[in-house]
């Protein structure tokens, strides 16, 4: 029988099946972080159980760390105890952590695929939704709640339903200024963001296939916002460049064995999706989203929508919320938005790509008056290189803020938070309400459509650049 | 150690939403702490409270009479965005016992299934009927054993819940340790891939 990539992942993991389409699934890579993880080992003292396989186990600390000085103590107490914790957890249960001091520190799915500890064919698991990010490398890999961190920290294996197969075919040539962000904005804009529930997305087509690893990653890092359970590129060559020579890929002989057995994770031609979409890349301009969910979303070109003009009742009450607390009004263009802040950040866009994409708006120009503009590499090692790039001087240079790594104002549990009323443009991932600050109002866009808007002081067609 | 779920009578309470993500069930600056307990206080905080810490009238949970509810009913894609357990720790905490929508989000339907909340999905048409049914917060039965929600008053609806998950509720199952059973499985496993 034909079948997914999806389905051979999950076929070459299945420890027991437990009932029908239920099976215990056996865990590669488990990464950890210090907010979804203090119960999960609290748990596991408490029963007096151990870590099955801590070197099968990474973790580090992002979600609520600082960005700025690192040489002090964190001035939170409370986000303070939650990363000793892990620190504690990491020493007496033996796994390794890249902490505050580590040149390795990042944002959990930026370090997996930098150390090339992600790898084709992986089931990856992490308390924390975008994790479908390491599917760009033809893994399964999914977030999971604190429960089933202390299920795989004990056993190592998981127990899931096994999800539908949706297949989002993008082809076509993308337009110029039109980033990899762009194609999943757009293709949650066309699904909605309950488009893949209950299903795994394989991302197919030449569109996919023309994007570069870290664009993959931003591409499956979205996944999550169309419902999915995780989102997956099959690997290619492009796969296995980016992890050569990576400190945790193959090396020498098993190397070679890895190039031979990873092509094996692919669909056959004619692999049975239970849900088909399409997408044509040349279709699709820069997006911004406008509302309160990232399913709202629109072409830069076009003007928010008068949700009196929606199709349900619950698209209209929702769209109308939504605009309210956006503080916008149906009609206005996208173009000419004012913003107070900008964000270039999170584990969607803070790569070395996107960083270098952004650069290149901001070269040589300045950050509007009015703008506040934050530059969070995802890793200590992205900013490592885009210093050695001097990336970090063209962005301060044009009055950008120049961080350390961590998830930052993507959810702001630290100190980087939008104020009530503030207008931001974000490269992260998510516009819900009061996730980047209580009050504050996230436009979700490309690292180039962000820099751009933080030169205009508003949201801006970075194709006019 | 899941709380069980058999059956449970109680009163509901209506948040006409859809999309409600897990950061409005509870916003990050309560995800800091280290403990499974304390979050109720936290639940809505964002929609319960105004910015002063004085509650809000106009949110639903803070009308006369939504005290002491413990059936939520919602609108479709409940618990969607992060993965946080937290949500369901709040939900659960504040002494919501299930919560009835058109669909919910993966990731919260699997922690509700290990934190003794039931999530009832039924169809839109069936979430009005029971939304107009329940009007003046009447008493209302969610019976996992036999996968039916009634009230009193003449709604009945039968419910499919996830098989692995309606299992761990009603026998109240230490997951972990259960799995821990299947040890040779495991051990087999690993060392046919090592």
């Amino acid at each position: 029988m034909s079948r997914t990539l999806f389905d051979r992942i999950w076929d070459a993991h299945v420890v027991r099946e437990l009932a029908d389409g239920v099976a215990l699934l056996y865990v590669d890579l488990h990464l950890v972080h210090e907010v979804t993880s203090p119960q999960a080992f609290a748990g596991l003292k408490r029963e007096k159980r151990t870590v099955r396989r801590p070197e099968r186990t990474l973790a580090t600390v992002d979600h609520n760390v600082p960005t700025g000085e690192r040489s002090l103590p964190i001035a939170d107490p409370i986000a303070a105890r939650q990363v000793e914790a892990l620190s504690t957890n990491a020493r007496e249960f033996g796994i390794e952590l890249f902490d505050l001091r580590s040149p390795g520190q990042g944002i959990v799915h930026v370090i997996g695929p930098e150390l090339g500890a992600t790898q084709p064919g992986m089931v990856i698991v992490c308390g924390d939704s975008h994790t479908a990010t390491h599917g760009a490398f033809g893994a399964f890999a999914l977030g999971i709640g604190t429960s089933e961190v202390e299920h795989v920290l004990a056993t190592q294996c998981l127990v899931l339903n096994k999800p539908r197969n949706l297949e989002a075919r993008i082809t076509g040539r993308r337009g110029p200024g039109v980033s990899a962000k762009d194609l999943i904005l757009a293709l949650i804009g066309k699904i909605g963001t309950a488009g893949a529930t209950g299903h795994v997305i394989e991302y197919t087509g030449d569109a996919v296939r023309a994007l570069s690893m870290e664009e993959r990653m931003t591409v499956c890092n979205m996944s999550i916002e169309a419902g999915a359970r995780a989102g997956m590129i099959a690997p290619d060559e492009v796969t296995y460049a980016y992890l050569e020579g990576r400190p945790r890929a193959p090396q020498g002989a098993a190397w070679t064995k890895s190039l031979e057995h990873w092509p094996m994770f692919r669909s056959d031609p004619g692999a049975h999706y239970d849900t088909q979409v399409r997408l044509d890349a040349a279709t699709v301009g820069p997006q911004v989203t406008w509302g309160t969910t990232p399913g709202m979303v629109a072409d830069i070109t076009e003007r928010i929508p008068d949700p009196a003009q929606l199709a349900t009742a619950h698209e209209r009450e929702a769209a109308a919320r939504a605009l309210e607390y956006m503080g916008l009004v149906p009609g206005t263009p996208l173009q000419g938005i004012p913003i107070d802040r900008v964000f270039l950040g999170s584990c969607t866009n803070a790569r070395i790509e996107d960083l270098r994409a952004a650069a290149a708006i901001v070269r040589g120009r300045h950050v509007a008056a009015r703008v506040r503009a934050l530059v969070v590499p995802g890793s200590q090692r992205v900013k490592a290189q885009a210093e050695q790039e001097g990336l970090d001087r063209v962005f301060t240079d044009a009055g950008f803020e120049w961080r350390n790594a961590g998830c930052s104002m993507c959810l702001g549990m630290n100190a980087d938070v939008l104020g009530p009323g503030e207008r931001c443009a974000a490269t992260s991932n998510r516009n819900f309400e009061g996730r980047q600050g209580r009050g504050g109002r996230t436009h979700l866009m490309s690292p180039a459509m962000a820099a751009a808007a933080a030169i205009e002081g508003h949201l801006v067609d970075v194709r006019a650049w | 150690m899941v709380t069980a779920f058999v059956r449970h009578r109680g009163r509901a309470v209506t948040l006409p939403r859809r999309d409600v993500d897990t950061d409005q069930i509870i916003p990050k600056q309560f995800l800091k702490g280290v403990e499974r307990t304390g979050y109720g206080p936290a639940l809505f905080y964002d929609w319960r409270y105004r910015p002063d810490g004085s509650p809000d009238p106009a949110f639903e949970l803070n009308s006369p009479g939504a005290e002491g509810a413990t059936i939520l009913i919602t609108g479709p894609n409940f618990g969607c965005g992060s993965s946080r357990e937290h949500a369901v720790w709040a939900l659960a905490q504040y002494g919501f016992r299930a919560i009835v929508a058109p669909s919910f989000a993966d990731i919260f339907t699997a922690n509700c299934y290990r934190n003794g909340l039931l999530p009832v999905r039924l169809a839109a048409s069936e979430v009005d009927a029971l939304i107009r049914s329940t009007e003046g917060l009447h008493e209302i039965v969610v019976d996992l054993e036999r996968q039916v929600i009634s009230d009193d008053r003449g709604f009945t609806a039968g419910f499919t819940a996830d098989a692995y998950g309606r299992d761990l509720l009603l026998r109240g199952v230490d997951e972990i340790g259960r799995t821990l059973l299947e040890e040779p499985s495991i051990a087999a496993y690993e060392r046919s891939h090592p």
